[in-house]
């Protein structure tokens, strides 16, 4: 491993040196191919990568949001790149140690002696998961927790069910192109009745350069199951832009509830807006049951450019959807996030709470839809998105949707902005807390709504995670 | 303690303080009386460091380990550190977070600043809810925001805690009793009598000479267009609620 630049401002910007095993650079359908032949895969999965990449070659990548970037050349990423040592099959203890000491030093420990308690972690480096922890605990409750590359060898009766059924390839620009060479991702089939035993986590690691990630994560939640989800996210840093376009589903089935909690930490590029990862990504819920629960909650602090808004279909009569995000920009970094919320069943319910910080010369939009179908009699919503200005360069927008089809919904808003206030900060400074300690004393608090809905080591981390970032940017 | 000489100071391109003296020692509580807008909040913000404040000349000097050094030269929070503490008129609110929390983390930065032992929380919260009974308050308070959705008295109260609990040496009042009923303002009299000692010094910032029946200072001062124009003992603050301001507008 090596340190390319001073570690205190990132420190996951380390990368490692390992033998990969690449595709050519570029996008075709040989490439699709040559991804589907990496990974053994039966024929209707290559066809429908195949279907996906003609509808993709049709679209045109979305210009609406608030974010600008030089043109993304296709033909100029590596949609494939996975470490030699690396194989869904093979046991932790003979993966490659440099492997295991990567994920070590992110502080993801694979290794059975060192594991966390109660977390079962799925590892994902570049285009491949190198291994998922706590499988025998979870066999024995019936929960699949495994890459989704294993998922389609092994339960393709459940991945054919379920795969693009909230997502269709359709979707948009970058779910197509993720529907045609996603690489891998974590599966999870939480059978009735069973509430998970251990949280499940996914850790993404994107190494390899001019490599884009492709990950693609399902999880099912069957009748009455209940589970929590968390995801983390580090990369390089490289001069270079990386790609990364997610897709991730949930299903919660009747009386299903996913908890699913990310904290994104893409390398965000440097002071001067070189580099950093483009985050691409659809996420989407969709609770087909009655009274099924998905809760997102995420706390978005890396990648140069985050298009991502995590959703809700309220399909099922009294199924709940919500969203708890926090979303910190600094230096050049460019946010466009928020989230929809589909109502189509009665009674269905939603809670958006949306906290956007910007500091330095970054921008930071929130975007929401909130939609009621003809059919969502007494459907309610409740939006707050509250943005906080540090610094005299940064800038908040806000672009909240309400649709209403339905007379008997009802939708509440609420927006705030504000500035960290002189006087707020003379108050804090003047008890004896320094400048920084105080800035993120404020920010902390004012992030404190949505923290809380984050499983208690994430939110330790969450909030140690926007100190650092904030000190660094604050100066 | 505290030697304020000439100091000349702006808000928003005014001259708010002209000229303005004052000596502090040790073991001393001051009365600064005047009418509104004669720049006695100017005064105490620029003493605890409020960037907003312009400081043209003159200087404020205070004694640190038998030294006069610049307060002007110091980092609001490190005069802070240094024993400055300035309750608040208006109290700012910081909603999300925990008055305990705060408190613990202004003490704690205090102490790690002058080399004392930090407290952890069991410690800091026993020795805190002591201090609660100084200014009458349940300890519920403690878990609320600082300051957040507190009536005027409450946060009045909470100011004279925070003093309790960070001990100054040098306390500056600024109007704690306004808008505080006979009950609060006996409460908010008897933290910052508790507080009186030899090695102390306390400035009052009161445009009522109410206040000085339950705190007895020993000097008063006037102080109207920028600078005191008069200064006296305890009498002069009677004559002035004799005889109002108008004297010196």
């Amino acid at each position: 491993m090596s340190d390319i630049v001073d570690p205190a401002e990132y420190k996951y910007g380390f990368v490692t040196e390992i033998d990969s095993d690449t595709a050519p650079v570029g996008l075709s359908e040989d490439i699709i191919r040559f991804i589907s032949d990496k990974k053994n895969e039966p024929e209707w999965m290559l066809n429908y990568r195949l279907k996906a990449y003609k509808q993709w070659l049709k679209m045109k990548e979305p210009a609406w949001a608030n974010v600008h970037y030089p043109a993304i050349d296709y033909q100029k990423i590596r949609y494939y790149s996975a470490p030699k040592a690396a194989g869904p099959k093979k046991k932790f203890e003979e993966l490659d140690p440099e492997l295991i000491r990567t994920f070590e030093r992110l502080g993801i420990p694979l290794l059975e002696q060192k594991r966390i308690s109660g977390v079962a972690i799925d590892a994902v480096f570049d285009s491949v998961s190198v291994g998922t922890t706590q499988k025998e605990t979870l066999a024995k409750y019936g929960v699949i927790f495994c890459s989704i590359s294993e998922a389609i060898q092994e339960r393709p009766e459940l991945v054919k069910k379920y795969f693009g059924s909230v997502v269709p390839y359709t979707d948009n620009f970058f779910a197509a192109l993720n529907a045609a060479v996603f690489t891998d991702g974590s599966f999870c089939y939480i059978p009735k009745g069973v509430r998970c035993p251990l949280d499940l986590s996914t850790y993404f690691r994107i190494n390899a350069k001019d490599t884009g990630q492709f990950e693609r994560t399902l999880l099912v939640a069957d009748e009455g199951s209940y589970v929590n989800y968390l995801e983390g996210c580090t990369a390089p840093m490289r001069d270079e832009n990386q790609l990364h376009a997610a897709v991730v589903e949930l299903v919660a089935l009747e009386g299903a509830q996913i908890n699913y909690s990310t904290v994104q930490n893409w390398y965000a590029g440097d002071q001067n807006g070189m580099g950093g990862v483009y985050n691409f990504v659809t996420k989407r819920g969709k609770c087909v049951g009655r009274k099924a629960k998905i809760s997102w909650t995420q706390v978005e602090s890396g990648s140069a450019i985050t298009w991502k808004y995590p959703s809700v279909i309220l399909q099922g009569d009294g199924s709940v959807g919500e969203f708890y995000s926090v979303a910190l920009t600094h230096d050049h970094m460019q946010a466009d996030t928020g989230t929809k919320m589909v109502h189509i069943g009665k009674n269905t319910k939603s809670t958006i709470l949306s906290k956007g910080i910007s500091t330095g010369h970054s921008v930071n939009s929130y975007r929401g839809l909130v939609k009621f179908m003809p059919s969502a009699d007494g459907a309610r919503n409740y939006s707050q998105c509250d943005s906080m200005l540090v610094g005299q360069n940064s800038r908040a927008c806000t672009f909240p949707t309400i649709e209403s089809k339905n007379p008997t919904a009802t939708a509440e808003h609420e927006a705030s902005t504000s500035r960290i206030s002189e006087e707020q900060l003379f108050y804090l400074e003047s008890r004896g807390v320094g400048k920084e300690q105080a800035v993120s004393l404020l920010v902390n608090g004012f992030c404190r709504d949505v923290f809380k809905h984050l499983p208690l080591e994430f939110s330790v981390e969450a909030v140690k995670l926007i100190e650092m970032k904030l000190e660094n940017s604050i100066g | 303690m505290l030697k304020i000489s000439r100091l000349n100071a702006q808000v928003d391109g005014k001259d708010v303080l002209r000229d303005l003296s004052l000596e502090v020692k040790a073991g001393e509580v001051h009365a600064i009386m005047g009418p509104n807008g004669s720049g006695k909040s100017t005064l105490s913000k620029i003493i605890a460091g409020y960037p907003g404040y312009s400081v043209l000349s003159g200087d404020i000097q205070y004694e640190i380990n038998g030294r006069y050094q610049s307060l002007l030269d110091m980092e609001p929070d490190v005069r802070a550190k240094e024993g400055v503490f300035l309750a608040f008129q208006y109290p700012v609110e910081v909603p999300g977070v925990s008055n305990l929390a705060f408190l613990r983390m202004a003490f704690n930065s205090i102490c790690r600043y002058q080399g004392a032992p930090e407290m952890n929380e069991d410690k800091f919260r026993k020795f805190v809810e002591d201090k609660l009974k100084i200014v009458e308050m349940s300890p519920d308070f403690l878990e609320r925001g600082v300051n957040a959705g507190f009536s005027g008295g409450e946060k009045k109260r909470n100011e004279i805690l925070q003093m309790a609990v960070l001990q100054p040496r040098l306390a500056i009042l600024d109007e704690t009793d306004s808008g505080l009923d006979i009950d609060a303002l006996r409460v908010v009299a008897n933290g910052v009598n508790r507080l009186r000692s030899p090695d102390r010094a306390i400035v009052l910032i009161t445009h009522y000479q109410r206040l000085l029946n339950f705190i007895v200072p020993d000097h008063v001062h006037v102080l109207a267009h920028g600078r005191i124009v008069q200064s006296g003992g305890r009498e002069l603050a009677m004559e002035l609620e004799k005889n109002g301001y108008n004297a010196y507008l």
